[in-house]
């Protein structure tokens, strides 16, 4: 069913989109101004399932590309994603019709509200990750062989670089030396495909799970119960850690926020160490040495008192924060999959095991 | 010898202090003007216990003006905004997400002008000095001599803003400048409404300080002022003329520090018990935690550094409403007007307080007054504010282990000697003042901001080093060796560098030896 997306409803949505963002997907905050300046403007966003989306409707996705530690600092001008659209739909040749999210976290999943809003196209309720992923060739769609191209990045001088490859992984590459070219952060039109592409290839509903991460947390906090269990029952997902954080390092390199943070235990953790390793998003919770969860699941760190999502480039010396795992989209643990996201492709020399069977093997340690 | 004088919004606490031991202390009402507060305060410490002006060391003074200020939008100096980054940043300009009091009484003068810098250092556009003067004259036309400068990536390299800084004190005679590469850090907004508020608060901060430094001349003491900050430690009269955002939450910060200097406790929770509301917080170390996520004051995120303190609107004056089946506690007060509206005192509402004297925990005005009072609705009363205290405590301490709980504040006498969750509960002596005594035995701290290479060095040495500097510097300011923590670490990746440059910034504080003979702490 379609419906309306206004103003009121995005303080649950970006701060649920942030929850799926695993640390990653751009900042949050930023990503609901950026809404709510566009919806305030031109009205609420309409919303629809991927199932009332006829089959040769033209959907195109919307999205921030760079650094999340940059995107914080170089705010956009506003009217970089539409000249992308625009750009992208001159190079097609034919309207399009509807916008979709690329990946839902952070602020993308607001970037594709302020595209609609300012363009008054509706936005399909999916997205083509089912949380946040650094790579632009990480989704679903690519792997089910969706071309990310033709494609078009844009930046808030006015430049925009239209691309088309042979294949997803060269154009994460040009199109992430054309980001860092422009400042390290760039908007990005891209992966055009049909109506019925959207449903057979993306992870549908991941919009109103936003919404409803956002609304448990904010319920938990009224009610004075436990949001970060909340969430982690929402997601279906392990409460894994509990500690403050000891030390972070970080660097942006090659156009991605780089790094880790070492969480001392607390708690029932005490004296237990946890190690993140992040490339804007989370990608391997070590503890005491042993792998406690990795790339595709979803390694989620929220403030231990109001689970408010901590993103990689806010995490700092001090903070007291909980670790959450939670199982991918099930797309994502086949060997095509694993290929693209897993563990090995990050450089990790260790193989995916869910984060299911890892939580339980370490449950039954002496 | 040495004063500590804590200025709220409602009370003006002071305390001469000798070494460890609290010599007199003295409680006296706000005065809506600084010097008459100040001067009753050292008077009143000088009924209480006689001393020469001379052997006063140093004076500590801690201040909710600034605080409040922005709280109620009241006295703050008309501000514009000029922000360096164009063609960037114009989707979220200046004040994007304040409130409209604090807009309404800065006025909305923004000026986005070309400039700033992209990550790597190269430039987003020229600084364009015929823009920054148009923009400075336009200021000038309007009256305003108050600027707040922001440039993107400017916590990278700050030489733009202050060119624009030079162009505006060209163009604006006496124009006072605040610029955000000295307030913040990395995370514009953030960095760029804190320095909004600092060149807001700029004025009153001349006023404000010129006030309690002649304050404490005209006792005829000469020993040098200090200004309480947020995190603990002491800065100059003088800094705080040019940085008064730095005052913001030394209150509940001082609290703290003065209770567990009280309790001699160093982990443990702090209920500071007012009139109207309690604070809650929890010592880690002797130190306040702080708060993880962005922290709002007066409605404007900012990225400072806060004590984590949960309030709850319930205090002393609460008024006490329904019956025994149904009784609620707060969050209405009859606050300041406790001495003529509550029972106990000959009026005419039941407030915790007046609860708090039937059930016999404590002895104030006519106790007579709440002997007529339902000894059910004393009792569901009195359980209900423990069960809210005790669901507080609960939320800001970091494991279900039981911990110390120390009371302070005027209101302590509606806490039971028993509380869930609490070890052992805690009242210790001068607890009314503990702000005061927050303030008389702060910090020195030591900062060392600096840009390393890690091209032939682990980081690991690199951060060390910059610790050790940043400790020597504590030390060097007055702080016992033994006392100096880290209690800030940043590293911000300066890419255009060659050679993976790093700016890391440390910060160090540690305890002023307090006299006496072994120079203890008390921490």
């Amino acid at each position: 069913m379609a419906r309306l997306v206004g103003e009121e409803d995005l303080e649950d949505l970006a701060r649920g989109a942030a929850v799926l963002g695993t640390g990653g997907g751009g900042n949050p905050y930023i990503g609901k101004l950026l809404a709510r300046q566009a919806v305030r403007e031109n009205g609420p966003v309409t919303l629809v399932d991927a199932a009332e989306v006829p089959d040769d409707a033209v959907v195109v996705q919307s999205a921030m590309m760079g650094a999340p530690t940059v995107m914080v600092e170089k705010l956009p001008r506003g009217d970089e994603a539409v000249n992308a659209l625009l750009a992208l739909q001159d190079h097609l040749g034919c309207r399009v019709t509807h916008i979709v999210c690329g990946e839902a976290g952070g602020i993308n999943s607001t970037i594709p509200f302020v595209v609609a809003a300012r363009t008054g196209l509706p936005l399909i309720d999916a997205d083509g990750m089912g949380r946040a992923f650094p790579e632009l060739q990480m989704l679903v769609p690519s792997m089910l062989g969706v071309s990310a191209t033709p494609m078009v990045v844009a930046d808030e001088k006015g430049n925009t670089v239209l691309l088309r490859t042979t294949g997803n992984r060269w154009t994460e590459r040009f199109a992430r030396a054309a980001t860092i070219e422009m400042g390290c952060t760039a908007l990005i039109a891209c992966y055009a495909m049909k109506g019925h592409q959207v449903r057979e290839t993306m992870v549908l509903g991941t919009l109103t799970l936003c919404q409803a991460l956002g609304r448990v947390i904010a319920r938990a906090r009224a009610e004075h119960s436990d949001p970060v269990q909340a969430v982690t029952e929402q997601l279906n997902g392990h409460a894994v850690f509990r500690g403050r954080v000891a030390d972070v390092e970080r660097r942006t390199e090659t156009g991605f926020a780089r790094g880790r943070a070492v969480l001392a235990g607390l708690g029932s953790y005490g004296g237990a160490k946890l190690e993140l390793n992040f490339q804007n998003e989370h990608l391997v919770a070590i503890r005491d040495g042993r792998v406690l969860a990795s790339v595709p699941d979803l390694i989620i760190v929220l403030d231990s008192d109001s689970a408010e999502p901590i993103t990689t480039e806010e995490i700092r010396y001090g903070f007291r924060v909980s670790v959450v795992t939670a199982p991918c989209d099930s797309r994502w643990r086949t060997d095509a999959g694993l290929a693209l996201v897993g563990p090995r492709y990050f450089g990790y020399d260790f193989d995916y095991i869910p984060v299911e069977e890892r939580v339980s093997a370490e449950r039954d340690r002496p | 010898m040495r004063i500590g004088i804590d200025v709220g919004g409602t009370n003006t606490d002071a305390v001469l202090m000798d070494g460890r031991e609290v010599l007199a202390e003295f409680k006296t009402l706000t005065t809506p003007d600084v010097t008459d507060g100040i001067v009753a305060a050292l008077a009143g410490l000088q009924r209480a216990r006689p001393f020469p002006p001379r052997q006063v060391s140093t004076v500590m003074i801690g201040t909710t003006h600034f605080t409040n200020a922005v709280v109620e939008a009241q006295r703050l100096a008309p501000t514009a905004t000029l922000r360096l980054g164009l063609p960037a940043t114009a989707a979220l300009p200046p004040m994007t997400d304040w409130p409209d009091r604090l807009c309404a009484a800065l006025g909305r003068h923004s000026y986005l002008c070309h400039g700033g810098y992209e990550f790597d250092g190269r430039i987003i556009s020229e600084f364009d000095e015929k823009e920054v003067r148009e923009a400075a004259a336009d200021i000038a036309a309007k009256g305003i001599r108050t600027v707040a400068v922001s440039a993107v990536f400017s916590p990278v390299n700050a030489d733009m803003e202050m060119q624009a800084a030079e162009v505006l004190r060209d163009v604006i005679p006496g124009a006072s400048v605040s610029l955000s590469h000295e307030i913040g850090r990395v995370g514009l907004l953030e960095r760029e409404n804190a320095t909004i508020l600092n060149a807001c608060l700029h004025e009153l901060a001349e006023t404000i300080t010129t006030a309690l430094e002649s304050a404490v001349r005209e006792a005829g003491i000469e020993a040098p002022v200090y200004i309480s900050q947020n995190d603990g430690t002491l800065m100059s009269v003088e800094y705080c003329r040019q940085y008064p955002v730095a005052t913001f939450a030394s209150g509940p910060t001082n609290s703290m520090r003065g209770a567990a200097f009280l309790s001699g406790q160093t982990d443990c929770v702090v209920i500071d018990v007012g009139g109207t509301t309690s604070d809650v917080g929890v010592l880690v170390h002797g130190f306040p935690r702080e708060a993880a996520v962005a922290v709002d004051i007066g409605g404007v995120r900012t990225n400072f550094r806060m004590p984590d303190v949960l309030p709850v609107g319930l205090g002393g004056g609460s008024v006490v409403a329904g019956d025994a089946g149904d009784v609620t506690v707060g969050p209405r007060s009859v606050g300041y007007a406790i001495q003529q509206r509550a029972l106990v005192f000959g009026g005419d509402t039941v407030t915790a307080t007046d609860l708090a004297v039937a059930a016999g925990l404590c002895d104030v005005g006519d106790r007579d007054r709440v002997a007529g009072l339902d000894r059910e609705l004393v009792r569901r009363g009195m359980q209900l504010i423990q069960e809210r205290l005790a669901e507080l405590v609960d939320r800001v301490k970091t494991s279900p282990a039981p911990l110390p709980v120390v009371i302070v504040g005027g209101g302590s006498i509606l806490v039971e000697d028993r509380l869930e969750g609490a070890s052992e509960i805690l009242k210790p002596d001068h607890f009314a003042v503990a702000n005061a005594i927050g303030a008389a035995i702060a910090q020195v701290g030591g900062e060392v901001d600096k840009v390393v290479s890690l091209a032939d060095r682990a980081r690991e040495d690199a951060l060390e080093s910059v610790r050790r500097e940043a400790i020597g510097k504590a030390v060097a300011a007055g702080a016992l060796a033994s006392s100096v923590q880290i209690v800030d670490v940043e590293e911000v990746p300066l890419a255009y560098l060659p050679s993976n440059a790093v700016r890391i910034r440390v910060k160090a504080v540690g305890d002023l030896p307090l006299g006496g003979d072994d120079g203890a702490t008390g921490r």
